[in-house]
């Protein structure tokens, strides 16, 4: 067998091959409907992703009830933008301010808030991440080029339980006047795990 | 259990390494992965803390050489062969040999979306009132049971503040072993980064973790 473990598409990948025997059982038990994977994956590639979470978040932004509203049930109001489901099911918004700056976690394992964010990133799911964002995070930061000062606080959740946590961003300086839609294109994914910040407008 | 899922505040894993950009699958085998874990689950055997525990009972050199889908299908693999759905000769030979149980359910493709969209809510009334109030010291016990928990063991032993009283939610300790739900309510506990990591750990840093009622003592 060629030692190339990169080489994911390689029809010898022992993976694939693992992945295919099982999926070929369970078909040929009648136990699984592999068209219903089809669905599954176009879902988590097309529909739900950090867009989602993008828009919440432009909402937050731009509409103060919503915020609070946010701050108090973020589950209901996640909802009311139609944003709901597997891994959305009990969700907790937490809020940047200029003295904390809040990081998720799960060290346990890789729970993440779906319905907002969509599938987690290989980084999130892997032990450097989930070792060191609570007792470094500040180094964590700096591997994805963020800085704080010193004396802003840092919270970081470690998402131990079934609630799942999205960051809400502090709105950037210099976005007066932006509707929604601009201010959500300026929300990245990471600004809503808390490795990274929002975008800043264009001049 | 202490098993090699729990890293929180592990060294030497090395640095983080953010992909920009990153797709959200990097081969066509994680798709089908993601898939099969979740049509499975779907059959409704076992539960979301029956696959967790299955997945951190992957030897250390096992979970740590895999990548998290590898992990996942590990997990599935054992799952599907203690509830009978596979068998070891099937494996061997790649496609059904034994027969297997009608499952509760198939997940169709015509329901799949609906399926994501309303997802698994877990969260259960508790009869009780909750023991802790919000503002209250409290300390994680100091446990190491065998069985699956969410009490990572960086928090074992130590002395946080209850920063919120949440909902009652199913206790995975028991339902991870087939022993039922027995719903506790679940608190945000916040801890001091140097009650945690020591008096040379950072003064700005707060950690909290969302613990079950049985988690914890009043301090």
């Amino acid at each position: 067998m060629a030692h190339d473990h990169d080489d994911h598409d390689n029809e010898l990948d022992p993976m694939a091959a693992r992945v295919r025997a099982l999926e070929t059982i369970l078909v040929g038990k009648g136990l699984i409907d592999p068209q219903a994977i089809d669905v599954i994956v176009e879902t988590y590639e097309t529909k739900v992703g950090p867009r989602n979470g993008a828009k919440v978040v432009a909402e937050a932004w731009s509409d103060p009830k919503f915020a609070e509203w946010l701050k108090r049930d973020a589950t209901a109001a996640i909802t009311s933008l139609g944003f709901t489901g597997r891994q959305g099911e009990h969700m907790q918004a937490v809020f940047n301010s200029a003295g904390t700056h809040n990081l998720v976690v799960c060290t346990l394992c890789s729970c993440y808030p779906w319905t907002v964010l969509g599938l987690p990133p290989v980084w999130y799911k892997s032990p450097p991440y989930r070792s060191r964002a609570v007792i470094d995070p500040r180094g964590v930061l700096a591997e994805f080029g963020v800085t704080l000062p010193a004396e802003t606080k840092i919270r970081v959740w470690d998402s131990t339980a079934e609630l799942r946590y999205l960051v809400v961003p502090e709105r950037p300086a210099g976005t007066e006047g932006l509707g929604k839609d601009q201010l959500a294109d300026l929300v990245t994914r990471d600004s809503m795990i808390g490795t990274g910040m929002p975008l800043e407008p264009q001049r | 259990m202490s098993g090699p899922h729990d890293v929180g505040g592990q060294m030497r894993f090395g640095p983080v390494v953010p992909e920009p950009g990153e797709p959200p699958f990097h081969a066509d085998w994680e798709k089908r992965a993601l898939g099969l874990v979740i049509c499975s689950g779907a059959m409704g055997a076992w539960t979301i803390d029956e696959s967790r525990r299955a997945r951190e009972s992957l030897a250390p050199e096992i979970y740590y050489a895999s990548s998290y889908y590898e992990i996942w299908i590990r997990g599935l693999e054992i799952l599907l062969k203690r509830h009978g759905f596979v068998s070891g000769r099937d494996i061997e030979a790649g496609k059904p040999v034994d027969a297997a149980p009608t499952p509760k359910r198939v997940l169709k493709a015509a329901d799949a979306r609906a399926a994501m969209a309303r997802g698994g809510p877990c969260n259960r009334p508790v009869s009780a009132a909750p023991r802790f109030r919000a503002g209250q010291r409290v300390r994680a016990r100091d446990f190491h049971p065998e069985h699956h928990t969410r009490l990572p063991r960086y928090a074992r032993g130590k002395a946080g503040v209850i920063e919120a009283v949440r909902d009652g939610y199913v206790l995975p300790d028991t339902n991870a072993h087939g022993g039922g739900e027995n719903p506790e309510w679940v608190y945000t506990v916040a801890f001091d980064g140097r009650e945690l990591w020591g008096g040379e750990a950072d003064p700005a840093l707060t950690v909290s973790i969302d613990a079950w009622e049985s988690y914890l003592e009043p301090a």
